[in-house]
């Protein structure tokens, strides 16, 4: 069986884009931000960021940024919450956090709770457990998690728990791997892991493994190299990692390579993106393979990035 | 926009008298980003125009045909999207055409779209297209709200029609969910659920459906109410295919809370037996059992039996353990986890 093609990935990541007229660029030009997150924490994984000119990327984020304190996904965009965490999250990576104005994003992202506890994605008013999660973890790498009412934030969370012991993006929607993963890292990121039935979600999350040793993110879906992030973080915060069968994990994240080009795909010979990529090593990072960094499960933020922000080493 | 419409060629605006007085502006990404961006021709010149009225803080009619051209090109573009909201607002427009608008783009009737999508080979196009779902969702429901009731049949038909075409559809299940909930319309919502498990009895989303109408629905009258029948209900679809996770969890949920009720439910452990009886797809009806006799259970011996009988070589004498070794021999992937089920046991003396 192959290894992990790193120096391709890095060769990819870097080169991501560049072909003229590439409808994944066109497509993703309003999301960039994200795209800069996914390629860059995968490079620092891989003990790579040092390639990337720091400064450039640091100034262009900052001119993502919106009078109301929030960032959008590209020069000239709106704002949105999704988009706020991944600048935050790069500049952690860089650890430039100090060139934001903190006071002034903190206070745009706990603008966003609604008087129930949810967030909002923006000022548009969309409700989701996803943005409970982005809230949560942006304003805890920002130190200012006081800003908002934790309490109330816990508590609609927890009303999103279904029967199967997962959670949904509103209270009654279907358990989702993706879904699960915000509820279980807002509740890891505030100490409220209690809340969870942690046998019956782990079961749920173990059941995702199908026989070609992926993870699907419900039940009868197609496995995808993502969920190998979204499921395995969950069951790592709720400690029953060991449920499920690892190495036929890390050899279907392996198959899922473009071992000549680089990059990452969501299945065996599909084609690679960055999302995908990302994950991918995510996810071999989680299952401790070897020349991978150690990522974190709730703030997907490098260990050491995620030690130097709370504990200033 | 109608089908005739996107069959036209696309005549670029530079061309077009209408925008002669606007000077597009280029988007600016930065020296040599890390995520570099091409752009094609057509998208490229559209988002330019977009851009200038944009920062003009344009509202006006073709300002709002513009935002149709972009979302037909990019329907994940959430600024596009927001800029629209704001033009529909300040023109008074009537927003059932928006109902007719975004229907196109759920349903990728979009020719445009697809021929993109069919150009780019590319894996992303499923995260595009679930950003795109998500994006059109967001509008539709800011839509269906100022609408009001008027628009709940619509919704639910609307909804209706995505998930014939994707049964799973996450967007369409939450707005379904959102219209039973803020607009009404649960009559027939049980019916439909019956429906879709009927066609897929492993649709997950349909049985969470289901759990949502009888927990939540006005006129049935909650979980306790709705108990019995449900539990005969999902006993057949067991029969019918006793290797679904979904239709076990969801008996499960019907005893939610009430675990007293569910170790002494004569139709739980009599369809843990019926399974096992026909000593094949097994799992579930075995891990039920587990939880069962960790749930203080007794089992008959007819059950004993049967268990034992599927075990090799030979049985412990401690029944939940020997569910535990079966469970690790016949779902070898999670067999730690069912390892871990069998040092949870009590010891047996």
């Amino acid at each position: 069986m192959g290894e992990l093609a790193a120096d391709k990935h890095v060769k990819y990541i870097v080169s991501v884009g560049k072909k003229k007229g590439s409808f994944e660029s066109v497509v993703i030009e309003h999301m960039r931000v994200n795209g800069a997150y996914w390629g860059l924490t995968t490079l620092d994984l891989l003990g790579m960021l040092h390639v990337v000119d720091v400064d450039e990327i640091v100034s262009w984020l900052i001119s993502c940024r919106h009078e109301s304190g929030g960032f959008g996904g590209n020069v000239g965009h709106d704002p949105h919450i999704m988009y706020t965490l991944s600048v935050v999250q790069v500049l952690a990576l860089f650890d430039k956090l100090d060139v934001l104005d903190i006071e002034k994003v903190s206070d745009y992202v706990a603008g966003l709770q609604n008087e129930d506890g949810s967030f909002s994605g923006d000022e548009w008013g969309e409700v989701d457990t996803r943005f409970s999660y982005i809230a949560i973890c942006c304003l805890s790498l920002l130190h200012r998690l006081n800003k908002i009412n934790v309490e109330k934030a816990v508590k609609y969370i927890v009303s999103c728990k279904n029967l199967d012991g997962g959670f949904g993006s509103t209270p009654g929607g279907e358990s989702h791997a993706g879904q699960i993963f915000c509820c279980v890292g807002a509740l890891a990121i505030t100490g409220s892991l209690h809340h969870i039935d942690k046998d019956l979600l782990g079961w749920w999350l173990c059941e995702r493994q199908v026989k070609s040793g992926g993870l699907n993110g419900r039940p009868e879906k197609l496995p995808d190299v993502c969920y190998s992030w979204w499921v395995l973080s969950s069951l790592i915060m709720i400690d029953r990692v060991h449920w499920i069968n690892k190495e036929k994990l890390v050899q279907y994240i392996l198959a899922c390579q473009d071992v000549e080009n680089g990059g990452i795909s969501d299945r065996p010979d599909d084609a690679v993106d960055v999302y995908h990529t990302f994950f991918g090593v995510a996810g071999l990072s989680h299952l401790e393979y070897p020349g991978v960094k150690a990522i974190d499960p709730a703030y997907a933020l490098p260990v050491d990035v995620v030690n130097r922000i709370f504990f200033g080493r | 926009m109608d089908s005739d419409e996107e069959n036209q060629p696309w005549i670029p605006l530079s061309q077009r008298l209408e925008w002669s007085d606007v000077t597009p502006v280029p988007q600016n990404d930065g020296p040599n980003p890390v995520v570099p961006i091409a752009y094609q021709d057509h998208f490229t010149e559209t988002m330019d125009y977009f851009r200038a009225i944009f920062q003009a803080h344009e509202r006006s009619p073709r300002a709002l045909g513009l935002t149709s051209e972009a979302i037909l090109l990019n329907p994940g573009h959430y600024t596009v999207w927001q800029f629209r909201r704001l033009v529909l607002e300040a023109l008074s427009v009537d927003l059932h055409g928006e109902l007719d608008f975004t229907e196109t783009i759920a349903k990728g009737n979009s020719k445009n779209y697809q021929l993109w999508v069919k150009k780019s080979f590319l894996a992303i196009s499923s995260l595009v297209s679930n950003i795109s779902a998500d994006t059109y969702r967001h509008h539709r429901r800011w839509v269906a709200e100022k609408l009001g009731t008027t628009a709940t049949s619509k919704e639910l038909e609307f909804t209706k029609k995505i998930l014939s075409l994707d049964a799973k559809h996450y967007h369409a299940w939450s707005h379904r969910q959102w219209v039973l909930q803020a607009l009404g319309g649960w009559e027939d919502e049980l019916n439909y659920c019956d429906d879709l498990i009927e066609e897929d009895v492993f649709n997950n989303s349909a049985w969470n459906q289901r759990y949502f109408v009888i927990t939540r629905s006005p006129l049935l009258g909650g979980l306790n109410a709705m108990r019995e029948s449900e539990v005969k209900y999902t006993v057949n679809a067991i029969i019918a295919r006793p290797e679904n996770e979904s239709s076990w969890r969801y008996l499960r949920g019907l005893y939610r809370d009430d675990n007293q009720s569910w170790v002494n439910a004569p139709a739980v452990s009599s369809i843990c037996l019926k399974v096992l009886s026909t000593k094949t797809n097994h799992v579930f009806a075995l891990s039920t059992l587990l939880d069962l006799i960790s749930h203080g259970f007794h089992p008959s011996q007819e059950l004993r039996d049967i268990v034992n009988a599927l075990s090799t070589p030979e049985s412990d004498s401690d029944l939940a353990r020997t569910v535990c070794t079966v469970l690790e021999d016949e779902d070898p992937i999670r067999a730690d986890y069912w390892k871990w089920r069998k040092s949870k046991l009590p010891q047996v003396s």
